[in-house]
């Protein structure tokens, strides 16, 4: 089964490459835009050995592809 | 020779390597030319350290710099004994990709995120330390924008943990001297016993006037052997 993992930095942390992308957006008068969060996608495939998925895709998640200090994640079942 | 070389030469010091590492010969060098250490290299897959007296973790990409600097190398079997090494007390100094391992392992607090320029800084920074000298070496980083929130920031100044700021020659922590969006521009950070040391500078790079003029480099691993 294939799983969706996104990773952003928490609200409070800056995000220049979001704040960049913005600035470029208002500097070609693009109206309404009032923000810009850049995040990672990541697709994780588990199989039919992995006894029990959604606590693995957490743990993946937790410890290794989002850190807490700055970032958080989401998770999200794409393919049963 | 100084007796205190000749004490420092009997230290046991492992210098580890990860895939990517790029560091680790300046490392072992600068500690054999200038304080008659003989290190050992480390390899990222032993589960087990021999026995030493300290640890460098050292700069370079490990793991191509993949996931979050230092993230992927964290997680590398030597790390889990590098982690109980330094519970028990151990010395362990992180140079620039050494200290982003060392965060992401939990060993020192904080995170190392992109610089705010998201650009790769390579030049020569001043460094404020605790005692208020002012030391020149270089950085040479892409992720070296150290995060941590209100909350912890407050502690780590609290328990006077902020090794390094980064400062202008005269030693005013500003922002024009801040290359990177470090929050209170710090450059480095000791564990709470200080026998941990993480830094974005590198000293093992200023260690010879041939190396482009400094050797403050000297001043930060005596100060690390010293305290081992």
């Amino acid at each position: 089964m294939e799983f969706e993992v996104l990773v952003q930095l928490k609200s409070e942390v800056l995000d220049p490459e979001g704040r960049a992308i913005q600035e470029v957006l208002k500097l070609q008068g693009v109206a309404g835009v009032s923000g810009v969060t850049v995040a990672k996608r990541y697709l994780v495939t588990l199989d039919a050995t992995c006894k029990n998925p959604e606590a693995t895709i957490q743990d993946v998640a937790s410890r290794y592809l989002a850190n807490p200090v700055a970032q958080v994640y989401q998770v999200k079942r794409l393919h049963p | 020779m100084s007796p205190q070389k000749d004490a420092a030469s009997s230290l046991r010091v492992g210098v580890l390597q990860f895939p990517g590492s790029n560091c680790d010969a300046d490392c072992v060098d600068a500690l054999r030319r200038h304080f008659q250490i003989e290190a050992t290299l480390v390899w990222h897959q032993d589960t087990k350290l021999p026995k030493l007296d300290a640890v460098i973790v050292p700069g370079g990409f490990s793991f191509g710099d993949y996931l979050r600097s230092g993230a992927l190398a964290a997680h590398a079997p030597v790390m889990q004994d590098v982690k109980r090494f330094s519970e028990k007390g151990g010395a362990v100094l992180g140079i620039c990709n050494g200290f982003q391992i060392l965060v992401e392992s939990k060993i020192l607090p904080g995170i190392l995120l992109h610089n705010l320029s998201q650009t790769f800084i390579c030049k020569t920074v001043h460094l404020k330390d605790q005692s208020g000298n002012v030391l020149t070496m270089p950085i040479a980083h892409g992720e070296g924008r150290f995060y941590i929130d209100k909350k912890d920031l407050a502690a780590l100044t609290d328990e006077g943990m902020i090794a390094y700021q980064y400062s202008s020659l005269a030693g005013e922590v500003d922002e024009a001297s801040n290359p990177n969006g470090s929050v209170s521009n710090i450059a480095g950070i000791y564990s709470k016993n200080k026998k941990v040391l993480g830094m974005m500078p590198h000293p093992e790079r200023a260690t010879d006037v041939a190396m482009g003029g400094s050797k403050d480099g000297l001043v930060v691993l005596r100060n690390f052997i010293e305290r081992i």
